[in-house]
């Protein structure tokens, strides 16, 4: 059976490779399956342009781009992972070169968003601006949304943020674009399928807090609130997930939730070892508005 | 008149993070390289006035391939300037230890078989013609067609025994990229029975990976590219900081060394970075890291890198897995000197050879069976009723360093308490010394002197550039590419 192909172009802005390497980690379906086989069935994706795995370089790699627009307008997912610095018309961050002229991050985005079926922005920094973009932003990092609003860019965005994002957040997002399904998104345009409820919600030290009973280190038994737990309103599915294959999460292992898939982070979840205050939830509500 | 070609790869890819190369080709011969990169997204600037305990976590954000690198040297870091070296338990060491090898693990298994491998294997004669592994440079891959396939066969094997090293980490770490487990004063998780267990049945199935199929392909990688131990031999100093606490002293021996014959100890006052052709301002080279400012300047008109030219003693060293490999073995280490005997012997090449694009994919092989034994004895080691973690209260004021062996080579982190804040923070990455561009005396960097001088046989697909280049296995995800504000180009020569 001919398999419909849908491809896909990830460039990394100002960011760290570490959601790559997340969805490296995948399980079902591995990265060898979605790289090779169909996702869904009788679809696959076709990944032209990611530069930590494609096997070419230079020139010919950044004729990729332009040919997979030119050729595929309207068809092809653009996944951004690490934020776009927008300082001195994004000077900081570049894809490569083409002829003498290098390509900017913030026009690769701007140019390749515009015709894209819709955008997927990967991780925390792609979706609000996330480390690079904490005080004092030296560089002027945006999420790939602001990006799109200030160049009048219509197409549709979806956040998978985390730091990094899971890769079950990540496939099954790209699951629901080839069944050709529309996921629900909050109202910081994260799919509701991953981040509808609160970590405190579904913590398995939540009957510790009810309690009364707290851990005065990271490390101890007990609710991890004193130590700077920012589950209280963090919107994630980590504790009924958890993470690399279901083996351990943040909680569990005893360290506090940090709240890395938040706007504000890590800013508004800083200092991440001190207990949260009450001003810190009010700036995420009032940020962040729930029905 | 004399003609010069000058090639540009740009984007250098399968690395971490962005490289630009220009290299200046002269009758087939690399005269001139510049490594064009960036040690900035501004984390030293980040970090500034923060809660010093957050920078474990934020550092690790340098890195999603070795953050656990960062977390422990800012965890060292942090333990010196809360005065607490000396406190941490046996527990928390090993655990640290635990994590730290899993992901040194991974970034050597990911860099050989998903990073680089693609240099030497045609994944096309089993795929087809397909994305990604097309486009790419043609023409010099000699593996016979059965050594290939198993070589492509190995390529998928090694995705799920990357993700599995990262799962074992996770047991301790709580999860990755970006573990949650190592903090200043020890870790988090508790060494539990069924976690050690969980662990060691784990860690034997990466053995049994790295002692039969790993160091096996890198060897017939070295069959069919013996050439490669002639290849990039680059400046032939070498300094490792040393790192990975044992019971005999560190598994990574500390040193210098320039001939891998005699070693002298490392002394981290006298590092300094110079910044003539780095974007900062001029005022900060030649500074030692702890007195170290980041000052950009984007329009400099000598600067053709973001990436300061740190060096020891005013002169070139190399880092990595290679430098390790040499500095123990100039210490008359005899581990190091029966690991490197098969390789030395088959291949029928002194130590001196290993100085090549082969000796560092040799290198970061024996290096992962090295570590992954080592990892046997800290489980062994663990208490599970032993403490995790010391007590300890912020300093008003305080100063700390913290050196350790990243998968990349000597990766240091500097610290400046004030008021219980963070007021100096300064990294200095493996990646910083071998991909730098010239420092103030015009002294090329490690990887453009691994260039400079090699024959390239094919202009149009330089194999033996990005050979050379990956064999260093470069991290600039930190150094998210920043690019001269003018676009001038380097230097004065003629362009073809």
């Amino acid at each position: 059976m001919l398999k419909k192909e849908i491809p896909v172009i990830w460039l990394q802005g100002a960011g760290c490779t570490g959601c790559s390497i997340s969805v490296l980690n995948a399980v079902s379906p591995k990265i060898k399956n979605l790289l090779l086989d169909e996702t869904v069935p009788g679809k696959r994706l076709s990944l032209r342009f990611h530069a930590t795995i494609m096997a070419g370089q230079g020139e010919p790699v950044i004729e990729v781009l332009s040919d997979t627009q030119k050729q595929q307008k309207g068809k092809y997912v653009l996944v951004v992972e690490g934020a776009v610095p927008t300082a001195k018309k994004g000077i900081y961050a570049s894809v490569g070169k083409k002829g003498k002229k290098h390509l900017t991050i913030l026009d690769t985005v701007v140019e390749l968003g515009k015709d894209a079926l819709l955008t997927i922005a990967l991780g925390t920094c792609a979706a609000y601006g996330g480390i690079p973009a904490a005080h004092p932003n030296p560089t002027k990092c945006k999420g790939v949304k602001d990006v799109f609003i200030e160049n009048k860019v219509n197409t549709p965005v979806i956040n998978i943020p985390g730091c990094s994002a899971h890769p079950d957040w990540f496939i099954g997002t790209i699951a629901a674009i080839l069944l050709e399904r529309t996921l629900e998104l909050d109202d910081v345009l994260r799919p509701k399928l991953f981040f509808g409820k609160l970590v405190h919600e579904n913590c398995p030290r939540r009957a510790d807090f009810d309690k009364g009973k707290f851990a005065k280190s990271p490390g101890e038994e007990g609710c991890l609130y004193l130590v700077g737990c920012k589950g209280h309103y963090t919107y994630a599915d980590c504790p009924l997930r958890q993470w690399n294959s279901g083996l351990n999460w943040c909680v569990k292992a005893g360290s506090p939730c940090m709240g890395c898939v938040e706007p504000g982070f890590p800013d508004s979840t800083s200092p991440l070892y001190e207990k949260i205050k009450p001003e810190d939830i009010e700036k995420c509500i009032s940020t962040n508005t729930r029905p | 008149m004399h003609k010069y070609k000058y090639t540009t790869i740009d984007p250098i890819t399968r690395i971490e993070g962005h490289l630009g190369i220009e290299v200046l080709i002269d009758n087939g011969i690399a005269k001139e390289a510049h490594a064009s990169g960036t040690l900035f997204r501004g984390f030293e600037i980040i970090l500034q006035g923060r809660d010093p305990r957050d920078a474990s976590r934020l550092t690790q954000r340098v890195c999603g391939v070795c953050p656990t690198a960062h977390a422990t040297a800012s965890a060292l870091c942090l333990d010196d300037a809360f005065g607490i070296t000396d406190k941490i338990p046996e527990n928390a060491n090993f655990i640290r230890s635990l994590i730290f090898g899993c992901n040194l693990l991974q970034s050597h298994i990911l860099h050989f078989y998903h990073l680089a491998a693609l240099d030497y294997v045609d994944a096309t004669k089993a795929t087809g013609e397909i994305h990604p592994f097309t486009p790419r440079y043609q023409g010099d891959y000699r593996l016979s067609e059965d050594i290939n396939n198993q070589a492509l066969k190995h390529y998928i094997m090694a995705l799920d025994i990357r993700r599995k090293v990262h799962e074992m980490l996770t047991i301790f770490g709580g999860k990755m990229p970006h573990n949650v487990g190592i903090i200043a004063g020890g870790v988090t998780e508790r060494p539990t029975e069924d976690k050690i267990a969980n662990f060691l049945a784990r860690l034997k199935e990466i053995i049994d990976f790295i002692d039969n199929i790993y160091i096996a392909d890198v060897l017939a990688v070295a069959r069919a590219y013996g050439d490669y131990f002639q290849i990039g031999k680059g400046c032939g100093n070498f300094l490792a900081y040393g790192g990975f606490a044992t019971a005999g002293g560190k598994l990574f021996k500390s040193g210098i060394t320039s001939d891998g014959q005699k070693a002298d100890s490392f002394k981290q006052q006298n590092i300094t970075e110079d910044v003539k052709h780095s974007w900062y301002r001029d005022e900060s080279s030649g500074k030692n890291p702890k007195q170290g400012e980041t000052k950009t300047h984007p329009e400099k008109e000598t600067g053709y890198s973001f990436i300061k030219a740190p060096r020891y003693e005013g002169r070139v060293y190399e880092l990595g897995p290679l430098a390790r490999t040499v500095v123990s073995f100039a210490q008359d280490d005899g581990k190091t000197k029966k690991m490197l005997q098969p390789i030395l012997s088959e291949f029928k090449v002194g130590v001196e050879s290993l100085f090549s694009v082969l000796g560092r994919h040799a290198a970061r092989a024996l290096e992962c069976k090295l570590i992954s034994e080592n990892m046997l004895q800290w489980l062994n080691g663990l208490e599970p009723d032993g403490p995790i973690s010391c007590e300890y209260e912020i300093p008003q004021e305080a100063q700390g360093s913290g050196l350790s062996e990243a998968p990349r080579g000597s990766l240091g982190h500097w610290i400046s308490i004030k008021d219980k804040k963070i007021q100096r923070y300064q990294i200095i990455t493996p990646t910083a010394w071998n991909g730098s561009p010239k420092d103030d005396k015009d002294q090329s960097g490690p990887i453009e002197q691994a260039i400079i001088g090699t024959k390239i046989k094919d202009e149009k697909n330089p194999f033996e550039v990005v050979r050379i280049i990956r064999s260093f296995d470069p991290c600039l995800a930190c150094a998210v590419h920043l690019i001269n504000a003018k676009g001038k180009r380097l230097g004065e020569f003629e362009v073809v």
